[in-house]
């Protein structure tokens, strides 16, 4: 591949990279400001190397809860004329406008950002045979693989990802994620062992709900990839972000497995630890083992998976990367390092550190007006 | 006197300060290299030596060496003494010429091209000495989506799959290809290892039925030793299509091996010839193929999986391709490489192509069309150590069949002259005082050894990778780098160069 002098991008090489992670979540589903979620990732500075900064929010759009809300970069105007066209033809576009900034000397190089709240137009979703969110999902990988300079970084329901090139808690700044609120938060601060300069490649990583932040770097990576790109996902960007959320998309999309499920597969116990386990749970185990073998996880990793009226936490089955859970009151805090979260609540009525391969899962105890179907919550 | 138009290509050396005169060597030459002159003075003959090295072995003093012969032919580049000395044997006597063991041709061997990676900083190394390995492995279909019974509860209904403790499994070779003794060291090997051994062409002698949950039971065209109780004996059944030492051509055992408890396993009359024919003659098309799975499923009431194994030839992606939806569970295919009691020699080093490229094509297809998930892969053809079973599994291998390497580990000193029926060490041969070389018990010993190390071998490099568990390898292409490769070559591997 010819780059000339300018540093490869995401999806030209395969980059690894370390980071932080935070996450806040709010069982009675009261909304959180997204600064307090800025504040704690900011904590771990360190972490990051500023290349890379990234939140997701949920329950931020209440007023258009039932429209998927495409957040996209465009490098040129062209690619936006190019890919505006494309999404009337398939969507009732109900609004759409600029992602509002502010500008900072920190974060530059910024795409076009825009925000567009579609919905399928009926007649098309009926000629295509599909469901509505595979619809939407072939409509976002078209996009983000055929139309050169436009990328689709967000796409679910009442939710939103804002991400970009810089530290965290500036690209927090920039996107001034103080003005949005919701029930759950999730950040990432990247360390990339390269020098990416696009923004499409900061995390989270999304496709429509599902978002996914990630520390480590996964061993079974092209095991996965190659596994995964066999039922139409496009690992375009060749990172373990991007591989996770397909991962898990996959298994509860199109395999039916519950949350609880699909982490028991991409963290599979060890075989000693399912021999142990009573016979039908044992059965289960094996099952999902044998049969999801080529999506087992290895490597170290830890991941907060957002989705709509709930989260994921999960590290790696040996636990090498740090990850710790703190409760207080109805709010949850989970984040690679304990300052992260004493920042932003210094008193937990307990804190504690996941095993490996422990699925930490919370769900809103009532979910949102117009709750999102399929078999998320638990 | 008659004219040598062949030199023996070995020189037998003794050390006669170091002779004791014993005759152990005499005893145990096959080949009647070793003798004794009317003085009872010890005697060479190299013309029938075959380097075996039976006789270097078992002298007590370290008294014999044996080297390539010191005579020279007038060969060149384009005439090599094994092109010529061809010639002169197929003047003298009008026959296909024979060989036996995989081809020695200087076709490039991929795995020798092919690198792995290890984790540095960004991604912490795992020592096996202090977590926890998994090489466990299974095989099989994976049958339909997840079904849910009361309660949602999932049903664990995979269908019926082979459990390997290792990716490793003794490939087939026929009783009567090699020797009883051989069969039991394997089968014994295979249970303590909880892997499979495959009975070959030839069915399974009466006395080893007992290994069946560790036997896969083989069914080739010439259906030897076929019955219903040899298919619901094994762990699984194995159609063979093809072998790697000679595609398209079928089997020959001669008459001569055709003797006592052979002939009957194999169930044909003593003498005569056992041959198995070049197709299938109930096959001449894929859907024939998928008739015989089906009818073998039939017979053993849907408890084991089926393998096909075929050769591996120029368009064995779309064949295999078409085995993944014959109803088959694994395909095994056989490389260019690969070993064989006897075949003609001109097949052996000319039809075929390696087992890197061929399982790396096969493993790229079936993803393309999105069935790899359904079937499981097995490759073999020469994989010579466990760098070669890492390099199989990442390329996309689910196992490897090693045959030769097995063989190695019960003596066998790769002298080619299987087809001869004189092994000196036991294995290819129906010789009783030879077979009788060959313990089982020490055999099965050695075997579990030789896998027991590979095993930790490849725990190291898995551990290397910050990889705990085989199926994080299987199909891991990003842990390959290739050296001294063209484009295409890499293309056709699906791997990056090294540095890139």
């Amino acid at each position: 591949m010819d780059m000339g002098n300018r540093p490869p991008r995401e999806g030209e090489v395969r980059i690894p990279s370390g980071c932080a992670i935070s996450g806040v979540f709010s069982r009675s589903g009261e909304a959180i400001g997204g600064g307090e979620m800025v504040r704690s990732i900011a904590v771990m500075h360190d972490r990051s190397n500023g290349l890379g900064g990234g939140f997701a929010g949920y329950g931020i759009y209440p007023q258009y809860a039932d429209l998927y809300a495409f957040h996209i970069f465009f490098d040129t105007c062209a690619a936006k004329e190019e890919c505006e066209k494309f999404l009337e033809r398939r969507f009732d576009v109900v609004n759409l406008s600029k992602i509002p900034v502010r500008k900072t000397p920190r974060v530059t190089g910024e795409p076009l950002i825009w925000r567009y709240f579609v919905t399928p137009l009926p007649t098309r979703l009926a000629d295509s045979h599909l469901d509505e969110e595979e619809f939407t999902v072939r409509c976002v990988f078209y996009i983000n693989t055929r139309i050169d300079g436009a990328y689709v970084f967000s796409s679910g329901k009442n939710m939103g990802v804002f991400k970009g090139v810089g530290f965290p808690e500036d690209i927090g700044e920039f996107y001034r994620l103080e003005e949005y609120a919701g029930y759950c938060w999730t950040a990432h601060g990247r360390y990339p062992t390269n020098t990416p300069g696009w923004w499409g490649g900061a995390h989270p990583f999304a496709l429509l709900d599902r978002t996914v932040v990630h520390n480590g770097e996964i061993s079974s990576y092209d095991a996965n990839r190659r596994y995964l790109e066999m039922y139409g996902y496009h690992c375009s960007l060749q990172t373990d972000t991007e591989v996770l959320t397909y991962l898990f998309d996959y298994l509860q999309r199109r395999e039916g497995l519950t949350l609880e499920e699909a982490a028991r597969v991409a963290a599979a116990p060890f075989w000693s630890t399912i021999r142990r386990l009573p016979p039908e749970e044992r059965a289960i185990s094996t099952y999902l083992r044998e049969r999801y073998a080529s999506l087992l996880v290895t490597g170290p990793f830890s991941i907060l998976l957002g989705f709509t009226g709930g989260i994921l936490a999960l590290n790696d089955r040996l636990k090498l990367r740090s990850m710790v859970v703190g409760e207080r009151g109805d709010r949850v805090y989970i984040a690679s390092e304990e300052c992260a979260i004493r920042e932003v609540a210094p008193e937990l009525d307990r804190l504690w550190a996941p095993r490996g391969g422990e699925a930490v899962i919370y769900t809103l105890d009532r979910l949102p007006r117009k709750a999102a179907k399929g078999g998320n919550a638990q | 006197m008659k004219i040598q138009y062949i030199a023996p290509s070995f020189e037998v050396a003794r050390d006669n300060a170091r002779c004791t005169g014993c005759g152990i060597c005499v005893q145990q030459c096959p080949n009647g290299v070793h003798g004794r002159d009317a003085a009872g003075n010890l005697t060479i003959d190299e013309r029938g030596c075959v380097n075996c090295q039976r006789c270097v072995a078992c002298c007590p003093v370290g008294a014999l060496k044996v080297f390539p012969s010191r005579n020279c032919w007038n060969g060149s580049p384009n005439w090599s003494a094994g092109a010529i000395a061809d010639i002169y044997r197929q003047a003298e006597t009008g026959g296909v010429l024979l060989s036996s063991m995989g081809s020695p041709g200087k076709i490039p061997v991929y795995w020798d091209r092919i690198l792995l990676n290890a984790s540095q900083v960004t991604n912490p190394s795992i020592d096996p000495l202090r977590e926890p390995m998994e090489t466990r492995t299974f095989l099989g279909a994976r049958g339909g989506r997840p079904r849910r019974g009361a309660g949602g509860r999932l049903i664990p209904d995979l269908p019926p799959r082979l459990e390997l403790q290792v990716p490793v499994m003794f490939a087939a070779m026929s009783y009567g290809s090699v020797s009883y003794n051989a069969h039991a060291s394997l089968a014994r090997a295979a249970r303590e290892l909880g892997i499979c051994w495959n009975t070959g062409e030839g069915g399974l002698h009466r006395d080893l039925y007992e290994y069946g949950p560790n036997t896969i039971v083989q069914v080739a065209s010439g259906r030897f030793g076929v019955h219903p109780g040899y298919l619901k004996a094994g762990a699984a059944i194995e159609i063979k299509m093809g072998q790697g030492a000679k595609p398209g051509i079928g089997g020959h055992l001669p008459g001569s091996k055709i003797v006592g408890d052979i002939s009957r396993t194999r169930m044909i009359p003593e003498g005569t010839d056992a041959i198995s024919p070049a197709p299938h003659h109930d096959i001449y098309s894929i859907e024939d193929l998928r008739q015989l799975v089906c009818s073998l499923k039939e017979a053993t009431g849907y408890e084991k999986p089926v393998l096909v194994k075929v050769a591996a030839v120029h368009n064995v992606a779309a064949i295999a391709s078409g085995i993944a939806r014959s109803g088959a569970d694994i395909i095994a295919i056989d490389g260019f490489r690969g070993g064989t009691g006897a075949a003609p020699t001109m097949i052996r080093d000319n039809v075929g192509i390696p087992i890197e490229l061929a399982l790396a094509s096969v493993d790229t297809r079936l993803r393309q069309e999105g069935i790899r998930g359904e079937v499981s892969l097995v490759a073999g053809g020469s994989i010579r150590c466990s760098a070669d079973v890492v390099k199989a599994v990442a390329l996309g291998a689910d196992a490897v069949y090693i045959g030769t390497a097995a063989l190695m580990a019960l003596g066998c000193h790769l002298c080619r002259s299987c087809h001869s029926g004189r092994c000196a060490w036991g294995i290819a041969t129906q010789r009783p005082d030879l077979t009788a070389r060959l313990d089982p018990q020490e055999g099965a010993r050695r075997l579990v050894n030789l896998i027991t190390a590979w095993r930790r071998e490849m725990e190291e490099m898995m551990g290397g990778m910050g990889i705990n568990s085989i199926e994080a390898l299987r199909g891991n292409r990003l842990m390959l780098r290739g050296v001294g490769m063209t484009r295409k070559e890499l293309e056709i591997l699906g791997i990056k160069h090294a540095g890139d």
